[in-house]
């Protein structure tokens, strides 16, 4: 037995409910971070930030799925759908921070939204999630049949650009942790490039 | 003097000071870092002693003036200032420290110049943020002479009372309380009196975000963020956001800009 198919093996050991459990608890972390002084003296922005850069992290992962499966033999394929509602989650803690702690004002959150490109960009990663974490589930799969569904859920694709060049776009430099995470986002898809032509020519 | 000059809505905000940690553990100084963190991480390394400003430009008497023959000859007092950043957070601090027209009284100046050129130091051995493009170092800031010469701009060398921490821009940097926090320019190693309008740093990496003036404005947004309201660091996660001022409540500095746009010079 290869050394991939060792690790799969053992990834396959792991029940899903493992993977969403350690997950969704990691938020729950942050926010005891924050409130007992361990976030530094401005928690709001420090927790902010700390759930962005989670979900962006989770985006990279379920991204990563497909290449590293074919270029290592390594699969995570039974853990992407957990993955991926984790990211979701991320996204969703880090926008309620955003709007109920941050800016306080559900008219200043529209104003926001409609005014600040780099928000605008974000929200509109937000708004793609919501369909594609909908139909996170096999009655989905089953009932859009799995050619419509895998097409709903490259939105994927757009969701983690979004997300990498809202992040970019919040800090007042080019600093290079951002840059790195859309690097990241960026050679994960132009891995795809030559499936996707082939799968679209046909 | 500058204490009883406040407005009386400024002074019916309590203005208590914020914790010496808080102060010194929240800062912004790219010169170590980008993180709110890394100042106080990274600048115990900073040799401040021995420590010179250079004067020069439009002045009578030019030259390198040691910052111990300085503070001997100025009256160091406490301000308890409100700092506003552009990032919409704000702070009360109270500093300690000689005004800005005192010390360059010392080497004076022309009545040709029209405005003041400060520069941080260049050291990136000392400072790592300098090995990074982030921004065109060295760090250099400018005011107006008119607002350099307002009694509310001062130079701290102190904090608490202490000498000034590094991270906090030891052992000189300024304070214009009116201004939004990056105008006041930490570690100053020259003072340039010139008659052109300086080339200021964060003008330069983004002019449509921040203006030569960089006057604390609710009215006037950062391009990606509203400037209508603030958070005081220290209030914790549920704090209310409190609003934002004009001339972050520093309303005796408005004759400086009578007949200007605020809105275009911002």
């Amino acid at each position: 037995m290869t050394t991939a198919q060792r690790v799969n093996v053992a990834l396959r050991k792991v029940p899903s409910w493992v993977v969403y459990l350690i997950g969704a608890v990691i938020p729950f972390y942050y926010l005891y971070l924050a409130l007992t002084g361990a976030m530094g003296v401005e928690p709001v922005n420090s927790l902010e930030r700390a759930l962005g850069e989670l979900a962006m992290q989770a985006l990279v992962v379920v991204l990563a799925v497909t290449p590293l499966r074919k270029l290592t033999g390594v699969s995570l394929i039974m853990h992407r759908r957990a993955l991926g509602l984790l990211a979701f989650f991320y996204v969703a803690c880090h926008l309620l921070v955003w709007g109920v702690l941050d800016v306080q004002d559900p008219a200043r959150m529209w104003s926001d939204i409609v005014k600040r490109p780099y928000i605008t960009i974000g929200m509109v990663g937000f708004v793609l999630l919501l369909p594609v974490a909908a139909t996170s589930n096999n009655f989905s799969v089953r009932r859009m049949g799995p050619m419509r569904w895998r097409r709903l859920h490259m939105l994927t694709y757009v969701i983690c650009v979004s997300g990498a060049v809202h992040y970019v776009m919040v800090q007042k430099v080019w600093e290079i942790e951002p840059l790195i995470y859309l690097a990241l986002v960026l050679a994960l898809l132009a891995y795809r490039i030559p499936t996707l032509r082939r799968e679209f020519a046909a | 003097l500058a204490l009883s000059a406040w407005p009386a809505a400024a002074q019916t905000d309590a203005l208590e000071p914020n914790s010496f940690e808080e102060i010194t553990t929240y800062n912004n100084f790219y010169e170590f870092g980008t993180g709110k963190t890394d100042p106080k991480e990274n600048a115990g390394q900073l040799t401040t002693s021995p420590w010179a400003v250079e004067i020069n430009g439009m002045v009578d008497k030019p030259g390198t003036y040691a910052f111990d023959d300085i503070m001997a000859q100025m009256d160091i007092e406490e301000r308890i200032y409100r700092l506003r950043c552009v990032e919409a957070w704000s702070m009360v601090i109270p500093w300690q420290g000689f005004e800005l027209a005192d010390l360059l009284a010392l080497a004076g100046p022309n009545p040709e110049a029209r405005f003041v050129e400060f520069q941080t130091l260049m050291r990136p051995e000392e400072m790592p943020g300098q090995e990074y493009p982030i921004l065109d170092w060295p760090y250099i800031e400018g005011l107006r002479m008119d607002e350099a010469m307002h009694p509310l701009t001062i130079m701290a060398t102190g904090l608490y009372d202490e000498p000034i921490p590094n991270q906090n821009g030891a052992p000189m940097r300024l304070v214009v309380p009116w201004k939004y926090g990056f105008k006041s320019i930490k570690s100053i190693v020259r003072i340039t009196l010139t008659d052109d309008q300086p080339s200021t740093t964060w003008n330069k990496a983004g002019p449509s975000e921040y203006g030569f003036y960089a006057n604390v404005n609710p009215t006037v947004d950062h391009p990606r963020w509203s400037q209508a309201t603030e958070r005081r660091v220290g209030g914790g996660l549920f704090s209310k956001r409190i609003d934002t001022l004009m001339f972050n409540g520093y309303d005796e500095v408005a004759p400086l800009y009578e007949g200007m746009d605020l809105e275009a010079q911002f």
